[in-house]
């Protein structure tokens, strides 16, 4: 366990920055679009009618085992915003990428903002 | 001695018939393995449904109203002969002998012989064209003779006569009923409402001829025959089908020595049992109590009870209810319990209304607390609760006139709650109020559910309300809420948000969860709104406001599959293609490494394609002149054909462009669930159209329609809906089911459980799509024009819509491909890769 836990800190201390990703339009409204950052693809949500309008998740989906989570619906459950898997439409939260389905499984979550028309991601 | 330790050897059981009661006995007794049974059947054909008969002018063949065949009776070891008449019983060596000289030992006989029509002796009865009703091979002579006649008579007012009477008005012929009785229906309904019947059916341009009584059958002038009646008068026909009542098949206990009434009939115990204890008689050539029961639900009452006693349980036969309710030429007609009023002293109450022909009397006990019987003409809307108070002996109500008075909104209903757990629900199949509390402390919480598990209302259908109620009453009383919300942001069913989107003129997402819902939407509530949207007002469904609404596979309008690719199909209408076409799908396919296949629908589907590589597909095929096949959608998917008259010897219309025009027709229809349809040229059905949504059958007349079957994991046939039309009725009766379908069914709802939940069922459908009895026919055909004119290949918008277009690319920020993605090389095709084939992804979750 604490073997893992030190991998883990390892690992995220690599430097990390705000990295422009794509221009605020090239999003789909009430939808998502994938990202490929360093061979890594992140999901981008644009969430309207949210608080926090812009949402970002890893797009594997853990359960069904593809690279598909951008292109599920988003919506909420019990007023947490969440996309559904467009394979088996298990529920993920956008603000923490819990399943809640599924308490085993998971998506990482990444820090994203929009600023001066830049959609930014910190990673 | 040696015989004593001989282990015991199977009993051998003879049945002699095999009509609908004679099959009931089988069914009963094959799965004990400590029986042999074996059928003497003297008829051709293995059992058939003779309830139904009449539809066989009206589109049914002597394969659909079959109760079982070869394959089946095989299946369940059974032995049988067909043609096979039973001219010997031989008591004392327990031996049947058929005219074939074949020989059948038995240790029990059952003799399920039936009843034969009676022809009274009237000189000229046994002319050519003078006909009886009762079998397959007497409506085949009926169909014969009707093609070379202009009139037809029918001989007696009863049940079956007035059936008959239907059957040769179908043949076209000009229709009469000649009745001995000074009314018709003598048996279940009194004088006042055999009246209304009457006026009803000649109204339906039947002549009624009624204290008649025939002497002579004569040469006619103007036609075939003149039947000479007592009082002088003469009536001239082609075609004489009697119907004057059933006699018991009684001969073969005649001649071998079984105890008979004086009337007919082989006298049984309340075991079934005949004079000779190892002989069974059942149905309608049984005699018990000195009565004889026409109808077939007794019948099966005794088969039961032979079936129990033979192997040896208790059960007895201790009468049978003969309430009945039917529809004669569209006339509903009830009759119930004592419908003459006969109990000692009976009192009655009556109803008529002589301008819509409505006719209702109930009979109750001296001290108006019990209901005795009824008669119900025009209308047997009550004929449920009334069954039940009769036969649970249930207290009327304090005015029991209240119960047949037409008294806007305040008439006393029969709660579910007042029935007693033995009250019989659905008499077809024997299903009483316990059985369905049963099924719902089983689990059962959808009407359609109780259906399967019970088969509740699957017979005729006439308990489909009472059924409902009791249902949703034992729901409520076990406190589930019969919840029709759709999901936590609507509290509505699809069927309601319909209404609201159509009358408040919604056309997008947000206006309607801003006006009628709350949080921020679903996978649920989206795309059945997206769907609903479609259906309203045909939207380009990736419009910028609806794509975001779009359940996975009408999001990139192809159909997503496991890996996270996606298979593409083109529409090939009726499944009929050029060899050009089929070599650019070829080529395409090729182009493009794909995997193919083709499909149960008749097309081909192409799997593994890449998001981006989407347009590029589509782009060749629609340059080729494909459309989208919207196989991705809840929509219409296809319409099967088989190639018809054009090509095929036994075609008797070309079903191929009959598929074609209804494919292109409704393309593109947005509906709760995937809709299939298909087209067979002749009763062959190779289309297999019974199993489809909406099933079209060729008939020499026109075309038959079937409704609401389905294959998948609950299969069902489609229902006969209506016959011989013409190709305009056709289409109308089409739009006009489909849009209502579309209007009023629950999200992911199939054609088939919709019709199970429609209370009411088939004949309610009926009622709107063909009477229009709701008066929505006009807007349901203007809603579908509205959908069929406003058409579009939705890849061809797509193709042409940049801003669509930015959907179909992996990355928003990257021309790379998904390198998650692999296959490997099956059959010469591609394929998934599975877990262990994978090469390695080098992937940092940092």
């Amino acid at each position: 366990m604490s073997l893992a836990n030190t991998s883990l800190t390892n690992v995220s201390t690599a430097t990390k920055n705000w990295t422009k990703v794509c221009r605020e339009q090239d999003l789909v409204k009430n939808s998502g679009v994938c990202a490929l950052i360093n061979d890594q693809q992140i999901a981008i949500f644009h969430l309207e009618k949210a608080e926090q309008k812009v949402f970002a998740v890893g797009n594997f989906d853990p359960i069904g085992k593809a690279n598909v989570m951008y292109r599920g619906i988003i919506g909420s459950v019990n007023d947490e915003p969440v996309v559904a898997s467009p394979l088996y439409k298990q529920h993920f939260s956008l603000l923490t990428g819990q399943c809640l389905q599924d308490e085993a499984s998971q998506v990482p979550v990444y820090p994203v903002r929009v600023q001066s028309g830049e959609v930014q991601l910190f990673v | 001695m040696s015989a004593q330790i001989q282990t015991q050897t199977k009993q051998n059981v003879v049945v002699v018939g095999n009509g609908m009661v004679g099959h009931h006995f089988v069914e009963q007794l094959y799965k004990d393995s400590n029986y042999n049974i074996t059928v003497l059947s003297a008829e051709s054909r293995l059992a058939y449904d003779r309830v139904h008969l009449s539809e066989f002018f009206s589109g049914k063949t002597a394969d659909d109203l079959a109760m079982t065949d070869i394959a089946t009776y095989q299946a369940w070891g059974v032995d049988f002969r067909t043609n096979a008449k039973v001219v010997n019983i031989d008591k004392a060596n327990k031996v049947v002998v058929t005219a074939t000289g074949e020989e059948f030992s038995y240790d029990k006989l059952v003799l399920a012989t039936g009843s034969y029509p009676f022809v009274p002796p009237i000189p000229g009865k046994d002319r050519d064209h003078c006909l009886v009703y009762r079998t397959i091979d007497d409506l085949h002579a009926i169909a014969n003779s009707a093609k070379t006649s202009k009139v037809g008579v029918v001989i007696g007012g009863g049940l079956l006569g007035l059936e008959a009477a239907n059957a040769i008005k179908e043949l076209g012929l000009e229709t009469h009923v000649v009745e001995f009785a000074p009314q018709l229906m003598g048996v279940q309904v009194d004088a006042g409402g055999g009246a209304v019947l009457r006026n009803k059916i000649e109204q339906l341009g039947v002549q009624v001829h009624t204290s008649k009584a025939t002497n002579l059958i004569a040469e006619g002038e103007q036609c075939r025959y003149k039947l000479c009646f007592s009082d002088d008068t003469v009536l001239e026909t082609d075609l004489i089908l009697f119907s004057a009542g059933i006699r018991p098949y009684d001969n073969l206990a005649r001649e071998f020595d079984l105890e008979i009434g004086e009337r007919g009939g082989i006298t049984i115990n309340n075991q079934c049992q005949t004079s000779d204890a190892d002989i069974y008689a059942i149905g309608e050539c049984a005699l018990w109590n000195n009565f004889i029961f026409g109808l077939v639900a007794p019948g099966y009452a005794m088969a039961k009870v032979a079936a129990n006693h033979i192997c040896g349980g208790t059960d007895s036969f201790t009468g049978a209810d003969m309430s009945t309710k039917l529809k004669l030429m569209g006339v509903e007609v009830g009759s119930i319990g004592d419908a003459h009023g006969k109990s000692m002293g009976a009192l009655t109450y009556t109803y008529e209304n002589q301008p819509e022909g409505v006719y209702k009397k109930i009979v109750v006990s001296n001290d108006k607390t019990k209901l005795l019987g009824a008669v119900l003409i025009g209308d047997t809307s009550e004929y449920d609760s009334l069954l039940q108070y009769m036969l649970n002996g249930i207290e009327l109500p304090e005015a029991p006139e209240a119960l047949i008075l037409p008294m806007a909104g305040d008439k006393p209903t029969l709660g579910a709650d007042a029935l007693p757990d033995t009250a019989m629900i659905c008499s077809c199949h024997n299903v009483t109020k316990g059985d369905i509390i049963a099924s719902v402390d089983a689990g059962a919480t959808e009407l359609a559910a109780i259906k399967s598990c019970t088969k509740a209302s699957t017979g005729c259908g006439g308990c489909s309300a009472l059924l409902k109620n009791v249902f949703e009453t034992e729901l409520e009383n076990r406190g589930v809420e019969v919840k029709k919300d759709m999901c936590e942001h609507f509290a509505y069913s699809r069927r309601e948000l319909f209404d609201l989107i159509k009358v408040e003129k919604i056309k997008t997402f947000d206006e309607l969860l801003d006006k009628h819902g709350s949080g921020l939407g679903c996978e649920i509530c989206k795309p059945t709104t997206a769907s609903i949207l479609a259906s309203v007002y045909n939207e380009y469904i990736l419009e910028k406001l609806h794509l975001p609404l779009q359940d996975s596979n009408d999001n990139f309008l192809a159909n997503l599959q496991k890996d996270g690719t996606y298979s593409v199909v083109p529409r090939i209408p009726g499944g009929e293609i050029t060899p050009d076409k089929l070599i650019v799908i070829g080529e395409v396919a090729k182009k493009y490494a794909l995997y193919t296949k083709i499909t149960g629908g008749q097309r081909i589907d192409m799997f593994g394609a890449r998001v981006e590589q989407l347009p590029l597909i589509w782009q060749e095929l629609i340059d080729a002149g494909f459309e989208t096949g919207h196989a991705y959608g809840k929509s219409l998917r296809t319409v099967k054909s088989c190639v018809g008259e054009t090509w095929c010897r036994f075609g008797v219309k070309d079903s191929l462009s009959m598929a074609l025009y209804l494919e292109n027709r409704y393309k593109g229809l947005r509906s709760p669930h995937k809709i299939k349809f298909a087209v067979s040229g002749c009763t062959r059905e190779c289309a297999e159209a019974q199993s489809k949504d909406i099933g079209v059958i060729a008939t020499e007349n026109g075309w038959n329609l079937y409704v609401c079957g389905n294959g998948g994991m609950r299969p069902r046939h489609g229902d006969l809906f209506a016959t011989d039309l013409d190709d305009a009725t056709l289409i109308k009766y089409i739009d006009r089911v489909l849009m209502f379908y579309v209007k009023t069914a629950d999200r992911l709802q199939r054609t088939s459980v919709w019709l199970d939940n429609l209370e009411g069922g088939l004949e309610y459908l009926q009622s709107v799509i063909v009477d229009d009895s709701l008066e929505l026919a006009n807007e349901l055909e203007k809603q579908m024009n509205v959908i069929a004119d406003s058409y579009q290949c939705e890849w061809k918008t797509t193709l042409a819509d940049p801003e669509a277009m930015k959907r179909f690319k992996a990355f928003v920020n990257s021309d790379d491909s998904d390198s998650n993605i692999q296959f490997v090389t099956e059959r010469q095709q591609i394929r998934p890769a599975r877990e262990e084939e994978r090469i390695p992804v080098i992937f940092d979750p940092s």
